[in-house]
């Protein structure tokens, strides 16, 4: 960990000196933990310790549930019921597990929006940020293969329905399709494979982890100012910083433990109110639920899968120039995708050379107005798919695309930055430096 | 260091370790559960107690009933079994203790204290050699006349005591009760 | 009647969408029924899950299934909490098929009650969790927050919504449900009134029965649902405790840093 100067772990004993010539754990982890971290960092900062949070929760739930589940198509749907109301516990478990699934993406969305309003993912952390940005991928996977597991019909005509999206990629689509069902038809084959999948990924995850995290220990971290800790030397990276532990662990797990009460007022008072009330009939391909719905952290994008139908013009054009290749369906699974994708973007197509959203008058608003669309995509998704609906969806991802491939290169050149505060003390000092203020946090 | 830093370095520390106490509770709480899943579910425990229907057994004939993922032997004794079983003469014994699980662990392996019912007629122990649990073979099997395992050669008397081979011990008898005169309740 | 609103209720606000759609169009009536399991501190009532169990095995069972439940859940605490022997005599008036015999044997505590005995009949175990009564407005899962799923409701309001009004399409009878997506069921009005007498002498008026039913197959649905809301109380008021703390502690640390900043 190279970057801001600052003491490094030395062994003392004749112990630790032992160990630390043969294997430095020790100071690998006292380097990590004393990391110097900017001291200005507001609220929007604890979701990496809530995301790290849900991952162990997740892992750890997910193992003890599969202690007791049956991956197969005639036992999965009652060894939930098993687990739900025989095993010790096991309702508790379950419900933490399923609940836990909204938590993490709760707090991955946070954790994006803080990325792109602070200009967290611009050089030098663009690595960060595209990491973060497959695990987020890998995330969406893992949370979907889980949702197939309960064997319910939102379950059974979810996986029809996504696995569907493949299959709209042309000439090849259909023969990837029934690779990835392992038949022409959901059933045993893809439920089985799910389940394996579901297991191995979050700790995929968690390798990914470990890399976002080594990457932006490298660089050190953003802040709300997007001014760079000074390096010049240690006195002047001290007054800008403070060691990770305590100042920051202790921050977070305060803010983590008022998350989890949230969490926990739902998983104990309405937890099947985030679920669909049809994933408790057991899957049957004979019957199909009258309004398929995916949960509701995939519903922005699953708006943007269905905003482009054949009448739109944009769809129309594709189809012409492609000779008719582009067919509105592949045009929403591309639009879908490429949602993610001018995300992940982001680092180069943003052209301002001010780092944070704070000293930026004009991008505030778009950016105001990218999280509304967020939200609004998120409601319309879950609508069914017509007018006004439609239109609706339509006009969200056509905002989305555009914040991205229009007006961020754009506001670099049209929009006059304010004057960046110089040092990261000048900005801790703003804030508690009066004599008497009462400090906001 | 004034008086006023020390209490306030005093409460400094309780606070500190109010909060890592809190936080330890908090992590306990939630582990536990997560250990107590392992423990059998309720549908398992359900199975702890069964009832058998022994109307049908007929004297010298037994019946073999799985109790816990475990088969059980219940055996209606002839008159002879019953009498070569007391002729036994308990210094005989390898294992001179009852390994009943319905009187004091203590008590000595006679006829009366293997046998259910006060006439030593019915028979009820679990089915599995002490040895390496092998299935032993029963009807008059062996040297004894009670039981055989063919695994390893362990041979048990009428009583179900182990009389020659490898098994350390008598085939133990689980708790079980006469519900009535036709049911036998084991667990 | 309004459910109580948690500190939970307003930050879910912020993620309601995905639970706000029910099935169902909106001219589905569903009566908000006042259940005593509602809210953060509701119980089952004991007395009244016997009833809508006496109703169940006398009317609904001759053609619905519970196939997920077990007899000797009929003895847990948090549910009818009948005594061990009625259990026993209750499980005792059903035959289960046993593998092992192959053949029919009296049915035993451990053993659950069957599923469905006609074919077009869906099984009750989870109905109150597979049905939402409620949803909206908009979209917004506003409704659900506030009253509850509405899985208790649907089935009250289903056994309470025949308005009498029968006809018939390629040979199967359908019944004019108020409750019912589409309005018509092809399930004969179950309960007239009056149909089972109640051993505490409760009321048996079409109303009532309905409402017992609807909270019988809620705790077959949901049977550790009072467990479950006592973990979450407990949880919460443990964090609520480590939050404080945690928050004194975080000011504690800080303090030194912040002062340092004045100066």
């Amino acid at each position: 960990m190279s970057g801001i100067p600052h003491d490094h772990y030395e062994p003392k004993s004749g112990a630790e000196k032992w160990l630390h010539k043969r294997l430095p754990i020790v100071g690998l982890l006292y380097d990590t933990l004393m990391i110097p971290t900017p001291k200005n960092l507001n609220w929007m900062w604890i979701w990496g310790i809530v995301l790290a949070f849900c991952l162990a929760l997740q892992i750890i739930t997910g193992i003890v549930l599969v202690m007791h589940y049956t991956p197969h198509v005639d036992l999965a749907f009652a060894s939930i019921e098993h687990i739900m109301r025989d095993v010790n516990g096991g309702h508790m478990i379950r419900y933490v597990h399923m609940n836990g699934a909204s938590l993490f993406f709760v707090a991955v969305y946070a954790h994006i929006f803080r990325g792109l309003f602070y200009g967290s993912y611009k050089a030098p952390r663009e690595v960060t940020w595209i990491i973060g940005m497959l695990i987020y991928l890998v995330m969406m996977g893992t949370a979907f293969m889980g949702y197939v597991l309960p064997w319910g019909q939102m379950s059974f005509h979810g996986t029809a329905v996504i696995t569907g999206l493949f299959g709209a990629i042309p000439f090849i689509g259909e023969s990837i399709q029934t690779w990835l069902l392992g038949a022409s038809a959901v059933g045993q084959p893809a439920l089985n494979r799910f389940f394996s999948l579901h297991y191995l990924l979050p700790f995929v995850i968690a390798g990914l982890v470990i890399v976002h995290i080594w990457a932006f220990h490298h660089t050190g971290n953003n802040n709300p100012t997007g001014v760079e800790v000074r390096r010049t030397s240690k006195k002047e990276a001290q007054a800008d910083t403070v060691p990770f532990w305590p100042y920051f662990v202790i921050k977070d797990f305060f803010a983590l433990a008022v998350v989890l009460v949230v969490f926990f007022a739902i998983v104990g008072f309405m937890p099947n109110y985030l679920g669909h009330p049809d994933n408790y009939v057991e899957a049957t391909a004979l019957a199909t639920p009258s309004h398929i719905v995916p949960e509701w952290y995939f519903l922005p994008f699953y708006a943007i899968l269905r905003a482009f139908t054949a009448d739109v013009w944009a769809v129309q054009f594709a189809s012409f120039i492609t000779a008719g290749i582009i067919d509105a369906k592949f045009f929403g699974v591309l639009a879908m995708f490429g949602a993610i994708a001018v995300m992940a973007l982001a680092p180069w197509l943003d052209t301002s050379s001010t780092r944070s959203g704070v000293y930026r008058p004009m991008f505030k608003w778009w950016f105001r107005l990218l999280c509304i669309d967020f939200i609004v995509l998120m409601w319309a998704g879950a609508m069914p798919a017509e007018p006004p609906y439609s239109t609706i969806s339509l006009i969200g991802a056509t905002y989305w695309f555009a914040y991205f491939l229009v007006i961020l290169p754009l506001l670099g050149v049209l929009e006059t930055p304010e004057a960046e505060v110089e040092t990261i003390e000048d900005d801790f000092k703003a804030k508690y430096g009066k004599s008497d203020a009462t400090p906001a946090e | 260091m004034s008086h006023a830093e020390d209490h306030e370095g005093t409460r400094r520390d309780f606070l500190y370790f109010a909060t890592a106490g809190a936080a330890t509770v908090t992590t306990g709480a939630a582990v536990w559960p997560l250990v107590n899943q392992m423990n059998p579910s309720a549908d398992v425990l359900a199975l702890s107690s069964i009832e058998v229907d022994v109307a049908d057994v007929a004297e010298g004939t037994q019946l073999t009933v799985m109790f816990q993922g475990k088969p059980v032997f219940i055996r209606r004794r002839t008159a002879e079994e019953i009498e070569e079983a007391n002729a036994v003469e308990l210094s005989e014994l390898i294992d001179p203790v009852a390994r009943n699980g319905n009187i004091a662990e203590t008590a000595d392996a006679s006829d009366a204290n293997r046998a259910l019912d006060e006439n030593g007629e019915w028979l009820v122990m679990m089915g599995l050699c002490t040895h390496l649990g092998c299935v032993p073979l029963g009807d008059g099997a062996g040297d004894f006349h009670g039981w055989f395992c063919p695994c390893h050669g362990s041979h048990y008397d009428t009583a179900g005591r182990i009389r020659k081979g490898p098994a350390p011990e008598n085939l133990p008898v689980p708790v079980a009760s006469f519900v009535n005169e036709t049911t036998i309740q084991l667990g | 009647m309004i459910k109580r609103i948690t500190t939970s209720a307003i930050v879910a606000l912020a993620l309601t969408t995905g639970g706000a759609i029910a099935a169902g169009s909106s001219e589905q009536h569903i009566e908000d029924f006042s259940f005593s399991f509602e809210g953060p501190f509701g119980k089952f009532d004991e007395n009244q899950l016997q009833r809508g169990l006496k109703v169940y095995t006398e009317v609904c069972s001759a053609c619905h299934g519970l196939k997920y439940v077990a007899y000797r859940n009929l003895g847990d605490e948090g549910g009818p909490h009948l005594p061990a022997d009625q259990v026993k005599a209750f499980a005792a008036q059903f035959e289960t098929f046993d593998p092992a015999i192959d053949d029919f044997r009296t049915s035993t505590p451990a053993d659950k009650f069957g599923a469905s005995n006609l074919e077009s009949a869906p099984d009750l175990s989870l109905m109150a969790k597979a049905r939402a009564g409620f949803s909206g407005p908009a979209g917004l899962g506003l409704n659900q927050l506030f009253k509850g799923m509405g899985g208790a409701e649907y089935i009250a309001s289903i056994l309470t919504g025949y308005t009498g009004k029968e006809k018939e399409e390629a040979g199967t009878v359908f019944y004019e449900n108020t409750a019912f997506p589409g309005g018509w069921i092809a399930m004969a009005p179950p309960l007239v009134g009056e149909d089972v007498d109640f051993d505490d002498g409760h009321s048996n008026d079409l109303h009532h029965m309905s409402e017992d039913t609807a909270a019988f197959l809620m705790w077959a649905a949901e049977p550790k649902m009072m467990a479950r809301k006592e973990a979450g109380l407990k949880g919460v008021i443990i964090l609520i405790l480590l939050s404080a703390l945690l928050y004194m502690t975080n000011k504690r640390i800080w303090k030194p840093v912040k002062a340092a900043a004045k100066q």
